[in-house]
């Protein structure tokens, strides 16, 4: 049990790239905590995925032992938090957590749309704020800049922003002692009965779910009984500990102190993140607050290319949930594709890593149906139906209306794209609210805007618009009617149902021309004339034809070409199978997502 | 057009050839590499003959001794290169080791430049009886750009020599769909190629490959062949070679009746054929082998007492049927029903083929009939597994 007075709860809140884990590895390896030999670059981003990406997708903790300037021993308690839109729930979870947020930025890119996102979280959390300036020996780096960016966003003067490079070490003891007096310690009652947040969960196939948890009143002892007070559970805490990130067993974890819990439970549903752990034998009276679960935003149908494969997605699936609550998918079939799952997800983000993962991790071969989002049919009979998947839209004759999610944007750009952004939110149905200069020279722009026209290609043509500057937060607001269609595509004169949208009825045509358009740059010729026809209900709005294909021979083959041309034709058979047959065509398994991919004109 | 009766006669003759006695021997040599060119070949290296064909002597002298060969072909590079005496000493190699059956088709490929008069009369001499000259186009601006060195008119020259010497089975290689070809130049090259009345001819599409100076050239944006182009250019080729009596026998080959290919058709029918020299493919005794491609390696390892083979593979049981369909299917005759067509025709790409009328099944025989879409047939064919039904192959 360390004392409350000398530790230091804090979260790393950064955009992606602009040096988190980077500093987090420096930190490790400044204070002892890991030795050289297990030092591996970005140590916290344990996933191949993370890895590979450069980005954070499940929270971590750590503890680091300093030993500060005025000769006392600190107890720092880093928790990572994700850095992309798509996980901003994580963020409030690993917040709640901590009496502290280093907000970190590149000091050559500057604020950017999810840290000033991820920093009015922490400050509504009554989190102090550290602002520090990363990278500041890249030879692009404005640390004056970013640092009257900061000001402007969190008051103080630029003379108190910590400036540092992760990557070299400069700064970083500056940081840890800027930490160690601005972070608040803990105030948690040692006497009172215990109240431990369960911040996040993940599953071990050898150790069953294991908790992190934040013990704010009491004291969690090794062994002892506790409940969860949201799900009602009893269990022993088997096991308890910190992690260094190792897992370092201890007796009793005291007030402010932050670690990991073992149960022995193996079902990660039966452990609610954000739940409060209490004694058993004499519970607290109230939980801690709690937060909400994370909600799926989009939703795309997920097909094994071979139908057989059926049943292995699905054990996948319940696999990556384990250690993936906000993953929700229900049974789905397509005439085109056949048996799949309709899979929900956090954002476009988090459905491109599963997928990733699931064709990589479990050797699945998959097609992706466009991704799409909730809608609210109103039914005459006076309900509501949720659909989340454009197949289920009933025909007009047999409902009210339909209503399309919108949500609360926030985009950060340097000033002079402002015009192209406006012009981009606009075409997309957006309405802009307000328009905030964070410096001279950058711009908060908030608007509104139905989150089916983001949830595609807005984020790459944002990118584009504005060379790679503005950056982009959202978060969910309401339902609002609107006048929505659905738009079929049919191949060879059969409607695909996956490859069907709703749509505004305004783009409804344009939407059908560029379809059929993309689709024809994406079928291959085959052996017959395979025409592309988009229709709303029964009318064609547009038709294109992929001519078949006319020469498909090896010209010259002799004695010597045999055996290799035969493996040559084997092979590329074998790259077929990423075909799917629909009816008699084959479709590119891309074609089912890339057909609306960024389209340069809008 | 002929009658199915002739046709069906003319299958069975096809399947026949499976029983030749034949040989490859590969001749690298060439004066200048064509562009488009991706077989084992050389240019500049002569000096190397004399030591390459005394190896290849020492690989036909240690292969095992067959039958006496009815077809011998000598492809390349370019035979016609080398010094007839060189070439004459292989075949008496041959002779001395298999025998050379009296009526043997004995074949060469040949440069239109190097076909002078002499060296007609001294390869007929040898027993040369056949030859394959490469002829690609009458259109100078063409040939230009397939990097020959010849002219239109040497093509009539040296068939009128290798006529004058003899030679009584003369074919022409002819390449289409070049970028830059026109259409009129095409017609041009059919009506001078025919015009010499050879015996068989042989229209290949101008192909891309990989490692090749056009596959680098294409792959820094130079123009590449038009798919849709070719198919124009060959389906015109199909008609007027037919039109002046010639007969499709394989999807790039055509002849006047009883002027097919033997060595190639001993290959389609999935029949034996010795292959000697760096680089060549043969089939003996089951199995498909390759020997070293790279010249010098293959000297060398000849010159150290080693063998010239760098790889083989075991064709046996439902591997052997497959064979049988990529290769037999290349022909005008198809394939006899077996294991194979029967699980093709059974699954849902053989029906699709059938619906877009590219394969059909008449009598006992499936056939490809879109030679076009030959690659599309084949693709299906060898991703099929063996039936559950045991029994082997009649292959």
């Amino acid at each position: 049990m360390t004392d409350q007075t000398r530790i230091r709860n804090f979260s790393i809140i950064a955009h992606i790239d602009h040096g988190k884990s980077t500093l987090a590895d420096r930190l490790l390896e400044r204070t002892g905590a890991v030795t050289e030999r297990e030092m591996r670059d970005q140590l916290l981003d344990t996933m191949d995925l993370e890895r590979e990406r450069g980005i954070t997708i499940k929270a971590q903790t750590v503890r680091i032992d300093y030993q500060a300037v005025d000769g006392e021993e600190y107890v720092l308690n880093l928790i990572d938090t994700p850095g992309h839109v798509d996980f901003s729930y994580e963020v409030s979870r690993s917040l709640a957590a901590c009496e502290g947020a280093l907000l970190l930025v590149d000091a050559a890119q500057g604020v950017q749309a999810q840290t000033l996102a991820n920093s009015y979280l922490a400050i509504e959390a009554g989190l102090e704020v550290i602002p520090a300036i990363n990278k500041i020996d890249l030879p692009a780096a404005d640390p004056e800049r970013a640092a009257a960016e900061l000001v402007s966003i969190l008051g103080g003067s630029p003379d108190d922003v910590v400036r540092m490079s992760a990557k070299t070490g400069t700064g970083v003891d500056e940081l840890l002692e800027t930490l160690v007096k601005e972070v608040p310690p803990p105030t948690g009652q040692p006497d009172a009965p215990l109240r431990a947040l369960v911040f996040d969960s993940y599953f071990d196939a050898y150790r069953g779910v294991v908790c992190y948890i934040r013990v704010v009143d009491g004291q969690l002892s090794s062994g002892e009984s506790i409940r969860f007070m949201a799900t009602g559970e009893i269990h022993d805490a088997a096991e308890i500990g910190f992690l260094t990130p190792k897992a370092n067993p201890v007796g009793t974890l005291g007030p402010g102190e932050v670690g990991y819990l073992i149960t022995g439970v193996k079902e990660i549903d039966r452990i609610k993140v954000g739940d409060t752990i209490t004694s058993a034998p004499s519970p607290a009276s109230e939980p801690l607050e709690g937060y909400d679960e994370p909600r799926p935003m989009v939703f795309s149908g997920l097909f094994p290319t071979d139908g057989d494969d059926y049943e292995k997605l699905r054990e996948a699936l319940e696999k990556l949930r384990l250690n993936d609550a906000s993953l929700l998918w229900e049974p789905e079939t397509s005439k085109a594709l056949g048996f799949g799952f309709r899979v929900g997800f956090l954002g476009l983000l988090h459905m491109e890593i599963v997928r990733e993962r699931l064709e990589r991790e479990y050797d699945l071969d998959l097609v992706a149906t466009a991704p799409s989002v909730a809608y609210h049919v109103m039914m005459p009979d006076g309900s509501i139906n949720e659909i989340k998947s454009p197949q289920d839209l009933p025909e007009s004759t047999d409902r009210d209306g339909v209503a399309e999610p919108f949500v609360k944007a926030m985009i950060l750009t340097p000033s002079e794209y402002v015009g192209p952004i406006m012009e981009l939110a606009t075409n997309r149905r957006g309405v802009v609210g307000s328009m905030n200069y964070i410096s001279p020279e950058r711009v908060e722009l908030d608007f509104e805007i139905p989150l089916a026209e983001i949830v595609f290609d807005f984020f790459d043509l944002l990118k584009s618009k504005t060379k790679g500057y503005a950056s982009l937060d959202y978060e969910p607001a309401d339902y609002r009617e609107a006048d929505l269609v659905k738009v079929d595509i049919l191949l060879n004169g059969q409607p695909v149902d996956a490859f069907s949208a709703i749509v505004h009825r305004d783009n409804a045509e344009a939407y059908g021309k560029k379809m059929t358009g993309r689709l024809r740059g994406l079928i291959p010729r085959q052996l017959f004339d395979v025409p592309i026809q988009a229709a709303i209900g029964g009318r064609i709005i547009s038709r294109e034809t992929v001519r078949a294909k006319r020469k498909d021979v090896t010209a010259k083959c002799y004695g010597g070409d045999v055996s290799r041309k035969k493996k040559l034709l084997k092979r590329q058979k074998e790259g077929k199978k990423r075909m799917k047959m629909v009816g008699s065509v084959e479709v590119p398994q891309e074609a089912f997502v890339a057909a609306l991919k960024v389209d340069e004109e809008s | 057009m002929n009658s199915d009766a002739v046709y069906r006669a003319a299958y069975r003759f096809a399947d026949s050839f499976g029983d030749t006695a034949a040989a490859y021997v590969h001749i690298p040599f060439c004066a200048t590499i064509c562009p488009y060119c991706d077989f084992a070949v050389v240019e500049g290296q002569d000096d190397l003959a004399r030591r390459y064909v005394d190896a290849v002597v020492t690989e036909i002298d240690s292969s095992d001794s067959w039958r006496p060969l009815e077809a011998i072909y000598f492809g390349g590079g370019t035979p016609s290169h080398v010094d007839p005496t060189l070439l004459d000493m292989i075949l008496k190699a041959l002779d001395a080791r298999h025998g050379i059956a009296p009526d043997a088709e004995i074949s060469l490929e040949a440069n239109p430049e190097d076909f002078t008069s002499q060296r007609a009369e001294l390869l007929k001499r040898i027993g040369f009886n056949r030859v394959s000259f490469g002829a690609q186009s009458f259109d100078s601006a063409v040939l230009v750009s397939l990097g020959r060195r010849h002219r239109g008119d040497h093509i009539a020259i040296s068939v009128q020599a290798a006529r004058r010497a003899g030679f009584d089975n003369i074919s022409l290689d002819l390449i289409y769909g070049t970028p830059g070809e026109r259409k009129r130049s095409w017609a041009l090259t059919m009506t001078q190629a025919i015009g010499l009345m050879p015996d068989h001819v042989s229209c290949y599409a101008l192909t891309v490959e990989r490692g090749t100076p056009l596959g680098r050239a294409v792959n820094k944006g130079a123009p590449a062949p038009d798919p849709d182009v070719q198919a124009d250019r060959y389906e015109y080729a199909d008609t007027t070679l037919s039109q002046s009596g010639f007969e499709r026998y394989e999807v790039s080959n055509w002849s006047r009746p009883g002027f097919e290919c033997r060595y190639n058709m001993t290959v389609w029918a999935q029949g034996e054929y010795e292959a000697y020299g760096n680089g060549a493919h043969g089939y003996r005794r089951g199995r498909r082998f390759r020997n070293i491609r790279r010249l010098e390696a293959y000297i060398n390892s000849i010159e150290d007492s080693h063998s010239a083979r760098a790889g083989e593979e075991v064709i046996e049981g439902w591997d052997a049927e497959l064979d049988r369909l990529f290769v037999g299917l290349r022909r005008t005759a198809g394939v006899t029903a077996g294991q194979g067509t029967m699980a093709l025709l059974d699954s849902d790409d053989g029906r699709r083929l059938i619906e877009a009328g590219v394969i059909s099944m008449d009598q006992d025989r499936l056939r490809i009939v879109k030679p076009l879409l030959t690659d599309a047939v084949h693709r299906s064919a060898m991703a099929l597994q063996r039936p559950i039904v045991s029994g082997e192959t009649n292959a």
